[in-house]
């Protein structure tokens, strides 16, 4: 007899909010820190994932996410523990179909920590790489170089992991074409499973915002709006070639690699976001955690002083989000899941921005449902502004 | 009953910034009818936008105790006057119900364009005027010049004028002894019929209106049955009474001499225009006070509430607001690109300013404002004439003869080493020089006819920023001259946006096109499609800017601590959506309206 208990799925992101040194255009709660903190973070997010026990119950884990930050600057043992903690606390159907990633630096890894790593079972592997010129890595702020970069891919490989992405950057200041497609194609001819391309952001309270940031010195250095968007249409092209397909926005994958715990984001699945600042996403609502270190040490089983934000989704919310998260997905939104989720047709209730972002030739109709165009991709906050 | 012989009545005129407000509040502390802790900062000017600004709007009056060196007891009344060209006949009619003013100068910059405006205003209602030299605790304070220079401009005595600085609390009590000596006490005849002269009044919900009064002569009190005789409406006094600071203290009766407030459950104050004469219906005098007009705004834009649905909230707003301020003036309106909205009048530019921060701030409205217009006399081929306040209305071309535009008679005080930059400015605003006058070696007075139009767009602000702030200005009005005018239409995206339209003299309209197609397009956010701007006169293009099509909005990452973020980003791009006003397929931004205003800003 097989017994059916229906579980939803869920995944889990550990945040690890420390590097070796702050890049110049990273707003992420990130900071260099001593061992000491480093390890009183590691007792604090133990704490929190204990103290979600009880909620786990009704989850399936299907995906863990180790990002930051640098999880990599954490002891492989660190690492390890938090690890263990969760697949303690949390059930997990079937082992071989989990997937973890851990996003490391060049500069942070060696042979024994890749051991170990395989080891204790993670299976896929995000690396900054972000150029493969040395002069664009300087400055970034990046702490290695490419070659340090070729060295850790090889390792990885060696190691035995089967699924790597690599992050590669756009629009970098005096980036050429060229410059930046050499890049991708170096990327290409290693042959990773996936790779993520961003176009750089200015965000503000970074180092490059006070450079580059509007009407600063050097604002005129970043590539123009035509040649930042012949950057984009470039990735697809050449990564098309290499046998990647573009399944999100800034992500491209090999046949069957695309990163699960990030789709989990576009499509609405539960997560549970652990550490300094994550956000969660469970039982229709939104959570995030204290930004502030001291107190997430002292707090972090105590969500009543841990969570500073908490948002429960409305029915608008949720197929607000569903329509804006959803379109991000290269393959669309399906009529048929919005159906059964919200026992609504998608027509009915957005018709008149459908109708229009058809007409304006944004979005265009799949056998399922919905999906960006190319243009709607270039003016996708356009479009989802619709949604909201 | 109080003696005439020890009242004074009183104003205080000076340039902005000279101290009035200052020195106002000295003479009710010296006085001692407030103690230090109930001093606000600036007793009188009560608004809380006045304050802001540190100007005075409203007038506003009180009555103080001092007991003078004599050892007698004196009644001040203390007649507070707005302080802006703008409000030239309030202030006109605040002087009237006094005997006397102060003139505060101040002794570092000395006299200044309104100096001058507001004593001659004094003058020519025969007030004893006292100088008094402010501000001489500054560094740069030269009492001895700026004696000499009122001496040698104004021909006052300065021999007696007291030096004090307001804001220390210098040497006020000369100046509250030579109130007593210097002013004369009124005169008014007790047993003659009721004269009193309305210099302001004020709504109040619970008491109606509540005019503020000069007696002249007779008496008033509660049961008096009061006629206005300019509006002609009659009311029974329900309470008099004088001006505590910030308070009304209700009496027994006013008399000839005395100053302070009347209700009688008026229920608009436009039954109580300022200016106008009260008298007693039952024994009426024989004629009015002199110097009564209707005021008449002198510049008109369109209001728009910025979320439609909220027209009649703005029209009670206006309606309120009117209760106050007989001199607002509205009317409904409609616009092609603004929906409903009213056309409305002011004073002037600052008249109008103060409007629309009241409406945003005390009735929390989002207004659209269009671009300001005077009064145009449009005198067309088939001998009719017209009178024009919206660009909009202007017949067509070929139906008018000519037009005519009001002129001002303008002064500017101006330093010597600015004169040039500042002839410049007046030159291309179209202004007619007609003399200047050095007041001493280092400052001049500039004279010029300037068109009205070319003043209520940014033309105190050019002044300014052409004499680092140095350049004072006051004008009056002059009366309406033909003149070469056009009417310059904006299209956006090949449609004529009526709001965006407006009248300017043909020798400067390309130039003012060409700038507004430039501002409009920093202004219009980039559609998915190319939006043309362009200037026209009589359907002839004359300048274009074009908005490039939207190529990129896009946000590369969003994870999952992203999407609350990302959420609250497009909700907050759909509101700044929805504010703007879409004009065929293109959304304009509720501020682009207003580019007409800022066209010098370079």
């Amino acid at each position: 007899m097989e017994r059916k208990i229906s579980k939803q799925p869920i995944g889990i992101y550990i945040h690890v909010p420390f590097c070796v040194r702050k890049c110049y255009y990273c707003d992420f709660l990130s900071a260099p820190v001593d061992e000491r903190t480093k390890e009183q973070y590691v007792q604090a997010v133990k704490e929190e994932i204990y103290s979600y026990q009880e909620n786990l119950k009704a989850y399936q884990i299907q995906t863990i996410y180790f990002g930051g930050g640098t999880p990599s600057l954490l002891t492989a043992a660190q690492l390890q523990e938090i690890l263990f903690c969760i697949l303690e606390v949390g059930e997990i159907q079937d082992p071989s179909s989990l997937e973890i990633t851990v996003e490391v630096n060049p500069k942070t890894m060696d042979c024994k920590k890749w051991k170990v790593y395989r080891e204790m079972g993670v299976n896929r592997i995000s690396m900054g790489l972000q150029s493969s010129h040395d002069e664009e890595l300087k400055l970034l702020g990046r702490v290695h170089s490419y070659d340090d970069f070729c060295r850790c891919f090889e390792e990885a490989r060696s190691s035995g992991f089967q699924n790597i992405s690599i992050d590669v950057m756009s629009a970098l200041p005096n980036q050429t074409l060229e410059q930046y497609t050499e890049t991708l194609e170096r990327v290409c001819a290693l042959q990773p499973e996936h790779i993520s391309s961003y176009s750089l952001i200015i965000e503000e309270g970074t180092a490059f915002w006070e450079q580059y940031g509007p009407g600063k010195s050097l604002e005129q250095q970043l590539p123009g709006e035509s040649l930042e968007r012949e950057m984009y249409k470039k990735t697809k092209t050449i990564l098309e070639e290499y046998g990647y397909r573009r399944y999100e926005i800034s992500n491209y994958a090999k046949k069957n690699f695309e990163s699960r715990h990030n789709t989990s984001y576009w499509i609405g699945t539960s997560y549970l976001g652990i550490g300094l600042g994550a956000a969660s996403y469970f039982d229709k609502s939104r959570y995030e955690n204290t930004r502030d270190l001291a107190t997430y040490i002292t707090h972090a089983a105590n969500s009543e002083k841990r969570v500073v934000h908490k948002e429960v989704l409305t029915r608008e919310d949720q197929m607000s989000e569903f329509m804006f998260l959803g379109l991000r997905c290269m393959k669309g939104i399906s009529r048929k899941t919005f159906a059964q989720k919200f026992g609504h047709e998608v027509e009915e209730v957005y018709k008149n921005e459908i109708a229009s972002l058809l007409e304006k030739k944004l979005l265009y109709c799949t056998e399922a449902g919905y999906a960006l165009t190319d243009y709607g991709i270039d003016v996708s906050n356009y479009v989802f502004m619709h949604f909201v | 009953m109080i003696e005439q012989s020890k009242i004074r009545n009183f104003c205080i005129v000076a340039h902005i910034d000279h101290g009035k407000s200052t020195l106002a509040d000295r003479i009710i502390e010296k006085t001692g009818l407030l103690t230090s802790r109930e001093m606000q900062a600036q007793v009188l000017d009560n608004m809380e936008l006045e304050r802001e600004r540190g100007i005075t709007i409203k007038a506003q009056t009180v009555r103080i105790v001092y007991k003078a060196k004599d050892g007698e007891e004196y009644i001040f009344n203390l007649i507070d006057t707005p302080g802006h060209v703008d409000f030239n006949y309030e202030v006109s009619r605040s002087l009237a119900a006094c005997e006397g003013a102060i003139l505060i100068v101040d002794a570092a910059q000395g006299i200044e364009a309104q100096t001058l405006a507001n004593c001659y205003l004094a003058l020519d209602h025969d007030l004893e005027i006292l100088p008094v030299i402010n501000k001489i605790d500054l560094p740069s304070a030269d009492p001895d010049r700026v004696k000499a220079e009122i001496e040698d401009v104004i021909g006052l005595d300065t021999e007696d004028a007291p030096l004090i600085s307001a804001k220390m609390g210098l040497n006020i009590e000369d100046v509250l002894e030579q109130i007593v000596a210097q002013i004369p006490a009124p005169s008014g005849k007790l047993e003659e019929p009721l004269k009193a002269l309305i210099f302001d009044s004020l709504y109040d919900a619970y008491k109606g209106v509540i005019v503020f009064c000069r007696i002249f002569d007779g008496r008033i009190r509660k049961g008096t049955k009061m006629r206005m005789i300019a509006t002609g409406a009659e009311a029974e006094v329900v309470e008099v009474g004088t001006f505590g600071a910030g308070q009304f203290i209700p009496c027994e009766e006013l008399t000839a001499g005395m100053v302070g407030y009347v209700t009688a459950s008026l229920k608009n104050v436009k039954d109580t225009q300022v200016g106008d004469t009260i008298t007693d219906a039952e024994n009426p005098c024989v004629e009015a006070l002199p110097g009564y007009k209707k005021v008449n705004p002198m510049v008109y834009c369109g209001l728009y509430p910025a979320d439609g649905a909220k027209y009649p909230d703005l029209r009670d707003a206006l309606e309120k607001l009117q209760l106050n301020d007989a001199s607002l003036q509205f009317e409904p309106e409609t616009s092609i690109a603004l929906g409903f909205g009213f056309r409305c009048g002011f004073l002037g530019l600052l008249h109008l300013e103060i409007i629309q921060e009241r409406l945003e701030r005390e009735y929390n409205l989002d207004i659209v404002t269009t671009a300001p217009s005077v009064i145009y006399y449009v005198y067309k081929t088939d001998g009719e004439m017209v009178e024009i306040t919206n660009p909009s209305n202007l017949p067509d071309p070929s139906e008018i003869d000519h037009m005519e535009e009001p002129i001002v008679s303008a002064e500017i005080m101006v330093t010597t080493e600015f004169v040039g930059p500042i002839m410049n400015l007046c030159q291309e605003r179209r202004g007619v020089y007609l003399g200047m006058e050095y007041m001493e070696t280092t400052r001049a007075l500039l004279k010029y006819d300037l068109p009205l139009n070319e003043i209520i767009y940014d033309f105190f602000d050019a002044l300014k920023s052409r004499s680092r702030g140095y350049a004072s200005f006051d004008y009056e009005m002059k009366g309406y001259v033909p003149s070469e005018l056009v009417k310059l239409d904006i299209l956006v995206n090949k449609e004529e946006v009526d709001a965006l339209s407006f009248i300017v003299h043909a020798d400067t309209s390309y130039e003012r096109g060409r700038r507004m197609c430039e501002k409009l397009k920093g202004e219009i956010p980039r559609h998915l499609f190319e939006v043309p701007i362009q200037a026209a006169i009589g359907g002839k293009v004359i300048a274009r800017e074009t908005v490039k099509a939207m190529r990129k909005d896009v946000l590369a990452k969003c994870y999952g601590g992203d999407i609350s973020r990302k959420k609250k980003l497009l909700e907050k791009q759909k509101e700044g959506k929805k504010r703007m006003r879409q004009v065929g397929n293109v959304e304009i931004p509720q501020q682009a309206f207003m580019s007409v205003l800022k066209l010098d800003e370079e």
